[in-house]
């Protein structure tokens, strides 16, 4: 079973969310990969204005619209609206399709005005999602590192928070957020470097590690390879394809009432 | 599958971190597994060590050591160490070699310098295959005390029409190399690529509908990278037969015979 947490409608050919939704799912088929997780829309902002978080996921709600067995949604919100941010999670989780939060680089996730964003979202079991960095040549002006997450999991030490792109330099993402068992690495989005999993499996456990690919900017191929290639038990490997991710989302589709 | 040629594996030690493969004897053992009949391997050593012959002449050993001849050493030279002609004459008609591996981002030179155009000449006259390596990995992530950019090809186009019998594969540059930049080199026979940096959805089906399939080789860019993300590219794009078999190892054979 492969479940993949970090897909986008960029970088995919098609005019429309659901012509790019069937080139993922074509792809992903290739691949042997069940279900998608994606999120942000067909033209991204980095710091977006409400409305344009608003019109982005209701791309991909049209995205999901003929997908719902093979695809989820994650609301894509920014904190430096945070009234307009807990509706949104409101219009599009509890009220909608959608099964998780996906924040960028508009905001520090170690700022104060998460709190608030992530209360919620633990509320409505849903998965919260936040892209980090460390880059040598610095990052962008808000843009989180995992020092950041770890500092937003420490003040919610029993919410569930995925570190993207596991920092992108994970050998010191890794360890940024290793004291801190309500984080997961998500394995998307940078280059197959060999050891990546190996570390994270040392360091975190199986548990705490998820695959994604951060198609279509990356290909699925390229990040599958750091399961595939790395040396490790096949129980953890399963955990990391695809159970893991499931343990995570299972709790809010029960609170929707959908069965898989 | 039928057997990949490996254009793009790399031999001794990353300088930052130990690697699973950065044993000879389990590189092989990883490529004999994934049916790959021929790799053509570097060294890292080359990337910063001085006494550059000697980490050619290990390099040699090496190969000749492990796998019976499924590993083809190129050697690196550097073009700012003095006296680097003897290292390519090494490489040439000591070790028998069939090309060389440059690295300009850690030597300290431009593609638009003479001593360059020299080497490519120089190569070219010996019948040598030249891998040049764009870079080694996401500067994004590279050591604070070590930022190394990746190859400036700027100058490329028009220093290899002056060139007419050299023979050059560029490799990890699908991730720099875009645009017009990519159709002036694509339009040189001379020109090759490999896949162990392209990325994106189905990648290697998307690259061939801007390229010649022939101009496109099968690298992954192993230990340093996992080499299972490379042999995955080749599954993940729609391929017929024959486009599959040249870019797995038909154009990589006929580039060394």
């Amino acid at each position: 079973m492969i479940w993949d947490l970090h897909c986008h409608l960029s970088g995919v050919s098609g005019r429309t969310p659901d012509e790019r939704m069937a080139q993922l799912i074509e792809f992903a088929n290739r691949m042997g990969i069940e279900r998608i997780c994606v999120y942000m829309g067909m033209h991204w902002s980095s710091d977006p204005k409400p409305e344009d978080f608003r019109q982005q996921n209701d791309e991909v709600i049209q995205a999901l619209s003929h997908w719902h067995h093979r695809a989820f949604g994650f609301a894509y919100l920014n904190p430096k609206y945070v009234k307009e941010s807990l509706a949104e999670l409101d219009r599009c989780v509890r009220d909608g399709p959608m099964v998780g939060v996906k924040l960028w680089t508009a905001h520090r996730c170690s700022a104060s005005e998460l709190d608030s964003i992530v209360e919620r979202a633990a509320d409505m079991k849903a998965v919260i999602f936040q892209h980090t960095w460390f880059k040598v040549e610095g990052n962008l002006g808000n843009e989180s590192t995992p020092l950041d997450m770890a500092a937003l999991a420490g003040r919610h030490p029993n919410v569930p928070l995925i570190c993207g792109h596991t920092g992108g330099d994970w050998e010191k993402g890794i360890r940024a957020i290793r004291p801190h068992k309500n984080v997961s690495v998500d394995l998307a989005g940078f280059d197959p470097t060999a050891g990546v999993t190996e570390m994270a499996l040392r360091e975190l456990g199986a548990e705490r590690i998820i695959y994604g690919s951060d198609a279509g900017g990356r290909s699925f191929a390229s990040q599958l390879g750091k399961v595939f290639g790395a040396d490790i038990p096949e129980s953890a490997r399963k955990l990391i394809l695809g159970e893991n991710l499931r343990r995570m989302i299972l709790p809010i589709l029960k609170l929707k009432g959908v069965s898989l | 599958m039928t057997g990949l040629i490996d254009v793009n594996v790399t031999l001794s030690r990353w300088p930052f971190r130990r690697l699973r493969g950065d044993e000879t004897s389990a590189l092989v053992n990883k490529l004999r597994e994934h049916h790959v009949v021929q790799a053509w391997a570097g060294t890292f050593d080359g990337l910063l060590h001085k006494d550059i012959s000697s980490a050619n002449a290990r390099l040699a050993e090496e190969c000749h050591a492990h796998g019976r001849g499924i590993l083809l050493p190129f050697g690196s030279i550097n073009p700012t160490l003095p006296d680097w002609e003897e290292d390519l004459r090494r490489c040439h008609e000591v070790h028998k070699m069939r090309g060389i591996r440059l690295h300009p981002n850690y030597h300290g030179y431009r593609l638009g310098e003479p001593i360059f155009a020299k080497l490519l000449a120089a190569a070219a006259d010996r019948g040598l295959i030249v891998q040049l390596a764009v870079l080694m990995e996401d500067k994004r992530t590279q050591h604070p005390l070590l930022q190394i950019a990746p190859v400036d090809l700027g100058p490329l186009p028009e220093l290899i029409k002056q060139k007419p019998g050299i023979r050059l594969v560029l490799l990890n540059s699908l991730q720099v190399i875009r645009g017009d930049l990519l159709l002036r080199l694509v339009a040189n026979e001379q020109v090759f690529f490999e896949t162990a940096c392209l990325e994106g959805l189905g990648g290697i089906g998307k690259l061939i509908e801007q390229i010649y399939a022939r101009k496109l080789l099968f690298g992954s860019h192993a230990p340093l990278f996992y080499f299972e993300s490379a042999l995955l590219k080749l599954k993940e794009s729609v391929l017929d037969e024959s486009t599959r078999k040249a870019i797995s190892a038909e154009n990589a054979r006929r580039l060394v015979l």
